[in-house]
């Protein structure tokens, strides 16, 4: 169906700081991997608790552990998350990742494991979990405009199906949400490679456009030192040739068919930066999904459009990934992680407008509660990207 | 019935939109910024989502597609020919 988007509202949690979630986790989050243990003994104590585990944290340095900080705070400020539980193996780094958080207003009570013991962190951890979880039960969802909607997009294992139909679905959806003051967002840096031109071509003014050829050039300058002769089927995937992508170049000119036509890019962030207005930006991100998911997480956004080709089944732990397709065969073979069938539009019998209407109609009942394919198969990638060795 | 579509006219490649796309067949495409309709023999199997040659191509031509530099081929390829890593390369890395 289609939405009048002028008076369109989705149904949201609106949090301390004025953000809106539409979902209201309670995680219990590890400031580093030796804390993942007591994190999920944590989850398994109290119903309605998530732990996010993942392997660093420990001995990073620089801008490296800038980014590790900025993605756990980010992600336990993202308003889809109700309160947190912050364990880690001291206490230092546990209270710079507490206090980050608190900023917002929201519930967040930190433990360090040392001096204490799995055991002790366990049982008190679990008793505020136990309280969060409780509160935020009778947390209740109150209209909200459009403009608070933030929606964030990466496409993954994408093929030919992808350039031509659910990455221009995303494009019409977006071009779609822009005049309404949505908040949006795109990144995947490599995976421009080939159309860095018509990106820039968009940028909103020369300082953006700058920003933008800063951070691809960077991006550029990285693969160009760690390459060996190819790049040893990454890039392309081996997903993507088998779907039938030959070239970077063919992957990027589908890959940006998600920013539409007509939607300008306002602004350039680093990875895991928070946007400080609305309108189109671009983040720069890895490609691989779940850590160009788990960043633009970490930045706040609270909806995520990801069109694939042959089938990425990924999810994130606080953000709800809606899928898109329109390959007939994968729409076929894994018909239970795609949320949206664009595949008509290869066949003419579905026009690009329509799909982007299919698409925003999940999106508001995705925001207003239901579950997505990847929420119901239990997809809870959340995966930190790294820069360099630790020290 | 559409087998494959290609995004502008002045694209070297359209993309195979179906499954089961074999030597001989003859298989109907649509051009989707001019909305047009063509018609060609494929000369190889295609799988689904991979290019054909519409027009035909030799070892250090450009290949466009969406009207855009997509990288060079490096064997001729014939039209109706299945494109793709075995004559086609990037220009990038």
């Amino acid at each position: 169906m289609s939405h009048d988007l002028t008076t369109a509202t989705f149904s949201g949690y609106r949090r301390e700081n004025g953000r809106v979630g539409v979902r209201n986790h309670v995680i219990v989050l590890p400031v580093d991997d030796l804390s993942n243990a007591a994190c999920e003994a944590v989850a398994h104590n109290i119903t309605g608790a998530m732990a996010l585990p993942h392997p660093y944290g420990r001995l990073q340095f620089g801008a490296d552990l800038d980014l590790h900080f900025r993605t756990l705070i980010g992600t336990g400020a993202n308003p889809n998350v109700a309160a947190v539980v912050v364990i880690g193996i001291e206490n230092g780094w546990t209270q710079r990742v507490v206090e980050g958080i608190a900023a917002t207003g929201k519930p967040v009570t930190g433990f360090g494991i040392e001096q204490h013991g799995d055991h002790e962190t366990i049982m008190k951890a679990s008793q505020v979990a136990k309280e969060y979880v409780q509160w935020a039960s009778e947390l209740r969802r109150e209209d909200a405009p459009l403009s608070e909607l933030w929606v964030s997009t990466k496409c993954g294992e994408s093929d030919t199906t992808s350039g031509c139909g659910s990455n221009p679905t995303v494009g019409n959806a977006f071009d779609k949400l822009y005049p309404h003051g949505a908040t949006l967002l795109f990144g995947e840096t490599s995976e421009i490679t080939g159309g860095e031109h018509l990106v820039a071509a968009r940028c909103r003014d020369d300082a953006v456009r700058e920003r933008f050829m800063f951070m691809f050039n960077r991006y550029q300058d990285m693969i160009n030192r760690f390459k060996t002769s190819d790049l040893s089927e990454s890039q392309p995937t081996k997903g993507n040739i088998e779907g039938g992508l030959t070239t970077i170049e063919e992957k990027a000119l589908g890959n940006i068919q998600k920013i539409g036509k007509e939607c300008v890019v306002d602004g350039v962030l680093d990875k895991a930066e928070q946007p400080t207005g609305p309108g189109l930006w671009f983040m720069d991100s890895s490609s691989a999904a779940a850590e160009m998911v788990t960043l633009a997480a970490a930045a706040g956004y609270v909806v995520h459009f990801f069109p694939t080709g042959q089938g990425n089944i990924i999810g994130n732990p606080i953000l709800p990934v809606i899928k898109l397709c329109a390959n007939p065969r994968t729409v076929r073979t894994m018909s239970e992680h795609i949320d949206v069938d664009v595949s008509a539009l290869l066949r003419k019998e579905m026009t690009p407008d329509g799909a982007g209407d299919a698409l925003l109609d999940i999106m508001f009942r995705t925001a207003n509660g239901r579950l997505t394919a990847a929420e119901a198969l239990g997809h809870r990638e959340f995966v930190l990207t790294r820069l360099y060795e630790s020290a | 019935m559409i087998d494959f579509v290609v995004h502008d006219e002045g694209d070297s490649v359209g993309v195979v939109v179906v499954e089961g796309v074999k030597a001989g067949d003859t298989i109907s495409g649509w051009i989707m910024d001019q909305d047009k309709e063509i018609e060609f023999v494929a000369a190889s199997a295609i799988p689904i989502g991979h290019k054909l040659a519409i027009k035909p191509l030799k070892a250090g031509d450009t290949v466009i597609k969406y009207g855009v530099d997509i990288g060079k081929v490096v064997v001729d390829i014939g039209t109706g020919e299945h494109a793709h890593v075995q004559n086609i390369k990037t220009k990038r890395w």
